[in-house]
């Protein structure tokens, strides 16, 4: 929308401009305070007497010697076991990506290659069961899985994670297969294809950007996923984000805020990289539901 | 694609969301038909040289007992929704009868637990959602003014907010905002008063979560509209521009008809995910001035003393019957579109 014929006046793109400074510092800034703050010792970063001392470093020098300190990040990745929450969030989060993936783009492309009605009802069903609030589904969990006894354990997380978010992948999917023409694979199934090569070795090759997109969001659901984790699994096989909250409530010992800090820094910068490096991607799934259909 | 290949192509996802979406939402409503045991009493006897006493304990063995034979609970049919909870019937039309105006009544009610988080979640919802539209739009549009060539570092910086889970969002606000961080502690010297903190007072809890939720929810609503704004066609804004029409007046009358099923989109969204509000509660540690009914099913379930399964289950099955009502009026028109165009 790049008016060609129309003449901005100034002030109105100083207003324009303002309003975007102010709003970026709005959504940034609270991560670079909470990044710059990590590396402080607790009575910096949280200082009853001067908050200024979390700039000046003032505590910090006094306690450590220097101005910036990684004790926050030692205690909450080897003391407070940090290290293994994060082992466990990189088995959930890449299991749960591979498998929604496999079972996603299978159920994705028959409903975007169906013609029936029962497609359409299985679309409305997808998007109730999307509105489900989570928390709703694991009180139903709970009590069965107990009996079962397989509560607490990584592999039933990871299927239940798997299938909450198959609504979205298969909605997400199937807006990106049906931008995909039919005649592909109509003609790969006239050469004799089955219609599970023509899925594999005609439309997979030319469905990667939405493959990509579809992934990004799962990873992003299992990776900050708080609800399933802190009530499905046991504290031994906590996750990161279930873990952060651990470290909140015991507030007894000195240290175990700042091991808060250090593990929201930990948690978070992976998280920004990639969508660093796939915000195309990214933007183009959010964008993929609405404009689309 | 014929039946049979479908079958198999969506067998495994569908078996997921079956197993998966579809049982427990069975499972939480048998579960709300139940509560947990009451504790089997018996009278013991105890006799020492000065005389007899008998005194009432908890029967260990059988009450364990019949927690085996029936782990789900004992019947309790209706009687875990309408307990003072959850609808607390009984206690909403004592109310009704000795309250002398509306707003006492009114007062009362929204002081027990459910119609408390009831009307949190409400709260939340209706403020938050317009306000995420809003907002959206308005960085949708300026960014869109901005050149292009920086626009790819603008865009990730609006959208972080977005990508961290709500439960670290709104730690790192709250450890700011906290009388010790960096802004709590300058509206303490600003408004010169030493005791000022949001965890005291119910009112700026509340709106501490809703900015919070505004500032969360906000880039969603950018992306889309964004993305919406690079389809606006651009023959007609050049037309309107010639006879005279102001930014206002351009923005009203195409750019907005133009987005308008986005719109709704986006409304729709954001609305499913305010009512499942939960995450900011336990970040900004608000359990005491602001609940909200999801919160309150995860309070049943990590309950220290024994898990109240019936109790979660009733709160959960209103929470659900509250998503329909929301989803209703979208489902009606979706099928609408489809009888029309079949």
């Amino acid at each position: 929308m790049d008016f060609g014929l129309d003449k901005k006046s100034n002030s109105l793109k100083t207003f324009n401009t303002i309003f975007i400074v102010i709003w970026l510092l709005l959504a940034c800034f609270p991560f670079i305070w909470t990044f710059w703050g990590s590396f402080k010792v607790r009575a910096d970063f949280f200082s009853r007497a001067d908050w200024w001392y979390a700039i000046t470093a003032f505590n910090t020098l006094i306690e450590t010697g220097a101005s910036f300190t990684k004790e926050a990040y030692s205690g909450a990745w080897f003391e407070g076991e940090f290290w293994k929450a994060s082992r466990n969030t990189v088995i959930v989060t890449i299991s749960v990506v591979s498998i929604s993936l496999f079972l996603g783009t299978l159920g994705a492309y028959a409903l975007s290659r169906s013609t029936k009605n029962y497609a359409f009802w299985i679309l409305i069903i997808a998007l109730i069961f999307r509105a489900m609030p989570h928390i709703t589904l694991v009180s139903g969990y709970l009590f069965p899985f107990f009996q079962l006894q397989i509560w607490g354990i990584l592999p039933t997380t990871i299927v239940v994670l798997v299938a909450i978010n198959q609504p979205f992948t298969l909605w997400l999917l199937y807006s990106f297969f049906k931008t995909v023409p039919k005649e592909l694979d109509e003609s790969a199934l006239i050469d004799g294809c089955s219609y599970f090569q023509a899925f594999r070795h005609i439309i997979m090759p030319v469905m990667w950007p939405g493959v990509i997109t579809a992934g990004l969001f799962s990873l992003m659901l299992a990776y900050n996923d708080f609800t399933v984790t802190a009530l499905l699994l046991n504290q031994e096989n906590h996750t990161m984000v279930p873990k952060i909250q651990s470290y909140l409530g015991t507030n007894q010992h000195e240290g175990n805020l700042m091991w808060a800090v250090s593990a929201v820094v930990s948690a978070t910068a992976p998280l920004f990289l990639l969508v660093m490096f796939f915000q195309r991607q990214v933007i183009s799934g959010l964008t993929a539901g609405a404009i689309k259909g | 694609m014929p039946n049979r290949s479908f079958f198999w192509f969506f067998f495994p996802a569908g078996l997921a969301m079956i197993l998966f979406i579809g049982l427990p939402i069975i499972s939480t409503g048998i579960q709300s038909f139940y509560a947990q045991h009451d504790q089997i009493l018996i009278e013991v006897k105890k006799c020492d040289p000065f005389g007899c006493k008998t005194s009432v304990v908890v029967d260990q063995e059988a009450t364990s007992k019949i927690k085996e034979e029936k782990p789900l609970g004992k019947f309790n049919g209706f009687g875990t929704y309408i307990d003072r909870n959850h609808l607390a019937s009984d206690q909403v039309s004592e109310f009704w009868s000795e309250s002398k105006s509306l707003g006492e009544f009114i007062g009362k009610v929204g002081n027990l637990p459910f119609y408390k988080a009831l009307l949190f979640t409400l709260t939340y919802c209706v403020i938050v959602t317009p306000c995420v539209l809003l907002l959206g739009f308005i960085i949708a549009l300026s960014l869109n003014a901005i050149s292009r060539k920086i626009r790819g570092p603008l865009i990730f910086g609006t959208i972080l907010p977005m990508i961290v889970t709500p439960l670290v969002g709104s730690l790192v606000l709250f450890w700011m905002i906290d009388a010790e961080g960096i802004i709590g502690a300058n509206l303490q010297i600003l408004m010169d008063d030493p005791y000022l903190s949001v965890k005291s007072s119910k009112a700026l809890t509340w709106i501490t979560i809703i900015i919070y939720g505004v500032w969360h929810h906000s880039p969603f609503a950018f992306v889309v509209f964004y993305a919406a704004l690079q389809t606006v066609p651009q023959e007609p804004l050049e037309a309107s521009i010639i006879d005279g029409a102001s930014r206002f007046q351009r923005v009203k009358h195409i750019v907005l008809p133009h987005i308008y099923p986005v719109v709704t989109f986006v409304a729709l969204i954001s609305l499913m995910d305010n009512f499942r509000v939960f995450e900011p509660i336990i970040g900004f540690s608000a359990e005491g001035s602001a609940q909200s009914l999801s919160w309150l099913i995860y309070d049943n379930l990590v309950n220290e003393e024994v898990i109240l399964f019936g109790s979660a289950a009733a709160t959960s099955i209103m929470t659900i019957v509250g998503i329909s009502i929301i989803l209703t009026p979208v489902l009606l028109r979706t099928w609408k579109e489809f009888r029309t165009n079949r």
